[in-house]
């Protein structure tokens, strides 16, 4: 049975992995707190945005430090009310459609995401995906450390965990398709034999036109996309 | 610089045709003083020098247009052919569907108004006259790409598509899961599977615009508006293959399959056809010099042929397709018709054969055709590899009625580019198609046993095709097939002017520089074979006697 791999934020939501860790922020057990956690997550920010420029990997491992000190259980009793307020009604509006395609077409679905794995859970489920690969904190203690259990989701890393998911359940990668919105997921459509580029930014859109990849649009025209459709 | 493709001498004896039998006057034979034929090549134009004795099909000349053609709408409406008139199938609260076919037709777009939108303005103006509120319209797309809102508009109008966009003007998508349903089988076992919205209906309306003898008809209703399920039954290789002409429905096995199927839509559902027709007013000036015999072309029209060849082979590809894209086409209606589904067909058909058909003693040994930029399946975007093979093999070939131009085992000498370009959103499914299934088979019967399928169900292109403007990822497949009569038939396909070898060979082709090149690789070792040209476009067809 062949398999579907999606990338997540920018693919199917239009969130990124920031939004849910500003929500995680916000929450903290007291305002003073959070405030706190914000004030940090604030000055780290021009870090993280060069680290994104060179290295999505480093990137990852940059922001997911701000979880560190929240304990497990207010990462996992926060969590509903994040995937709610956060991912579920930031989802495209053709997700859902398209998750449900590839099942019907009796497709694994992989949900391949740099996000953390109890978001990504929640989402696998609402969407009806099979499976997902995400990002997992490391605990101690029953504290998050701030550090990303190895191997971190991101970038190239991706292409080989989804070629190990493949080997695990003898998938011929070369009937799989991967979707993705994002230059930095290039290893992981590689990788199978059908890749697809979803609301692709710039350098992904030049390259999907170079190699006649298919490219979707999940995401909401905006109002003047609308109003320039609808002219003579 | 006029490009020019120049010939051998030809030998006088070829100034013996057409021994002994008249032709029709639009049949022009090549002496040795013949000037060079003006073509397409793609979305330039180019000059030919053809062998004297060598056939030329020359277009009928525009039929006269309806002076007044919201009259004869009107007229159509309420005196129709098979059944009772419009207004009396009308009654408050009734739940109406209009259907329309899509703008593959004409080619290239017409003028506005369309057709299609005078129609509908006297079909809902009748409508609401009647008191019925309830009217959905759906574009009849079936596989085709979604139409984009301002293509909606240029054929449906302004005020229509201020009224209807989008929730009840809308394109209609067979792979809505809730969207089709199942009517029937026909003896045949072909599945019958329609447009639930259409199916369900107290009354549909279907507003056709005919552009050529394979439009209309039942294809209308069960073509147009239904699923995977029903095209299976018959746009395969072996119906394909079945077919003598797509342009003489009553020898087409495809169109006999839709017909059986639309026997049993009629019987199941209230369908109220309008069919339309045009002339062959495809260009208006300059091009339409494009209508007459390069010899009969004043000292003005070839200069400014020569300027327009000049200025397209210097302008670079986009410019050359924004230009042509830009210049609707000023066809005159010729006929409206209204009724019964086959009693109305009938009278279409006529029109359309009075307006095409030229008749042509005899076949030939060697087919010769300028192939232009367009095709119904490439509407505001670019002719691809896929495409030009279904202009040759599909359209070109099958542009005759009674037998082929050609003989079985013989030659089109074709212009095109063949240039390896895809529109990346329309054609995103074509591009796999050339470049992974081609390469690996150019069996038709191979790739719809093994392909098709997967290639049908990939859920990355039936997004495209569903909220995209991609066609299915069934459609090259389609496109392949279709030309599979001619592939049966040809003998060769020798194509001029390909800026590339790699992509004719996909296509199973032989390439040559020039016209005498492809001229002698086809003559092989026969003497004086019979070339005949089809002077395309306008669009003229054959209708051949043996």
């Amino acid at each position: 049975m062949p398999a579907s791999f999606f990338d997540v934020d920018g693919t199917l939501v239009k969130t990124n992995l920031v939004h849910p860790t500003v929500f995680y922020l916000a929450n903290q057990p007291n305002p003073l707190r959070s405030l706190g956690s914000l004030a940090r997550a604030a000055l780290g920010a021009p870090r993280m945005a060069l680290a994104e420029l060179v290295d999505r990997r480093r990137f990852n491992e940059l922001l997911f430090t701000a979880y560190e000190g929240i304990s497990r259980d207010r990462l996992l009793i926060l969590a509903d009310e994040a995937f709610d307020g956060v991912m579920k009604r930031a989802l495209y509006p053709g997700a859902r459609d398209l998750v449900q395609r590839c099942r019907s077409q009796g497709h694994e679905v992989v949900l391949v995401s740099g996000a953390l794995d109890f978001l990504m859970e929640r989402l696998a489920r609402h969407l009806g995906a099979t499976g997902y690969i995400a990002n997992r904190l490391e605990i101690k203690d029953g504290y998050a450390t701030g550090k990303l259990l190895r191997p971190v989701v991101a970038g190239p890393e991706k292409a080989r965990l989804v070629r190990e998911w493949a080997r695990a359940r003898g998938e011929d990668l070369g009937e799989c398709f991967a979707y993705s919105d994002s230059y930095s997921d290039v290893p992981m459509l590689s990788v199978v034999g059908h890749p697809c580029v979803v609301n692709p930014d710039l350098r992904l859109a030049t390259l999907a036109r170079t190699y006649g990849w298919p490219v979707i649009r999940l995401e909401k025209k905006s109002i003047a996309a609308g109003i320039l459709e609808r002219l003579p | 610089m006029t490009l020019r493709f120049s010939s051998v001498p030809a030998p006088s004896d070829r100034l013996a045709r057409p021994k002994g039998r008249a032709e029709h006057p639009l049949v022009v034979t090549l002496d040795e003083k013949s000037g060079p034929r003006a073509l397409f090549s793609g979305d330039r134009l180019l000059e030919v020098d053809l062998p004297a004795g060598t056939r030329v099909i020359y277009p009928r000349p525009p039929m006269e247009p309806l002076k007044d053609v919201d009259a004869a709408i009107r007229y159509a409406l309420n005196h129709p052919t098979g059944t009772g008139p419009l207004h009396a199938k009308l009654r408050p609260g009734m739940n109406v569907v209009i259907a329309v076919d899509d703008i593959s037709l004409p080619l290239p777009p017409m003028r506005r108004p369309d057709v299609r939108e005078r129609v509908l303005t006297i079909v809902l103006g009748m409508l609401a006259d009647h008191g019925v509120e309830d009217v959905e319209i759906v574009i009849a797309t079936s596989f085709h790409r979604r139409m984009t809102a301002a293509e909606v508009r240029h054929i449906v109008g302004d005020r229509i598509f201020e009224a209807y966009w989008p929730d009840r003007l809308y394109n209609h998508d067979a792979e809505d899961p809730v969207g089709m349903k199942l009517v029937g089988t026909t003896d045949h076992g072909e599945v019958v599977e329609l447009n639930r919205k259409a199916v369900e209906s107290d009354l549909l309306i279907y507003v056709n615009l005919n552009f050529v003898p394979m439009d209309g008809g039942h294809k209308s209703v069960a073509t147009g508006l239904c699923g995977y399920k029903s095209l299976r039954a018959h746009h395969t290789p072996q119906v394909i293959r079945e077919c003598r002409s797509y342009m003489d429905p009553a020898a087409s096995a495809l169109s006999t399959s839709v017909e059986r199927m639309g026997r049993l839509a009629e019987k199941s559902l209230n369908i109220f056809h309008i069919e339309t027709t045009v002339n062959n007013r495809m260009f208006d000036r300059p091009l339409d010099l494009l209508h007459k015999n390069e010899d009969d072309w004043t000292g003005a029209e070839r200069a400014t042929f020569k300027g327009l060849a000049f200025t397209l082979s210097r302008l670079p590809q986009p410019a050359r397709q924004a230009i042509f894209q830009r210049i609707p086409s000023p066809y005159g209606v010729t006929g409206v018709f209204a009724g019964e589904c086959e009693a109305v067909h009938e009278k279409t058909l006529e029109r359309c054969n009075a307006q095409y058909m030229v008749p042509l003693q005899g076949q030939s040994d060697i087919l010769v055709a300028g192939i232009p930029y367009i095709s119904p399946y490439n509407v505001n975007s670019f002719l691809n590899p896929l495409l030009v093979q279904v202009m040759v093999q599909g359209y070109f070939f099958n542009f005759y009625r009674g037998a082929p131009i050609v003989r079985k085992g013989g030659t089109m000498i074709v212009f095109h580019p063949c240039t390896d370009q895809f529109d990346q959103e329309h054609h995103a499914p074509y591009i796999e198609f050339v470049h992974d299934v081609l390469p690996q088979t150019r069996d038709a019967v191979e790739m719809h046993r093994k392909f098709e399928e997967k290639f049908a169900s990939n859920p990355a292109y039936l997004e495209m095709y569903r909220k995209g403007h991609a066609y299915h990822p069934a459609h090259p497949f389609f496109m392949w097939y279709w030309g599979e009569a001619g592939r049966q038939h040809l003998g060769r396909v020798i194509v001029v002017g390909a800026d590339n070898d790699y992509i004719p060979k996909l296509l199973g082709w032989e390439t040559a520089r020039t016209f005498a090149e492809a001229l002698a690789m086809a003559q092989g070792g026969k003497r004086n074979p019979d070339i005949t040209m089809l002077h395309v476009p306008p669009i003229v067809m054959a209708d051949v006697t043996l």
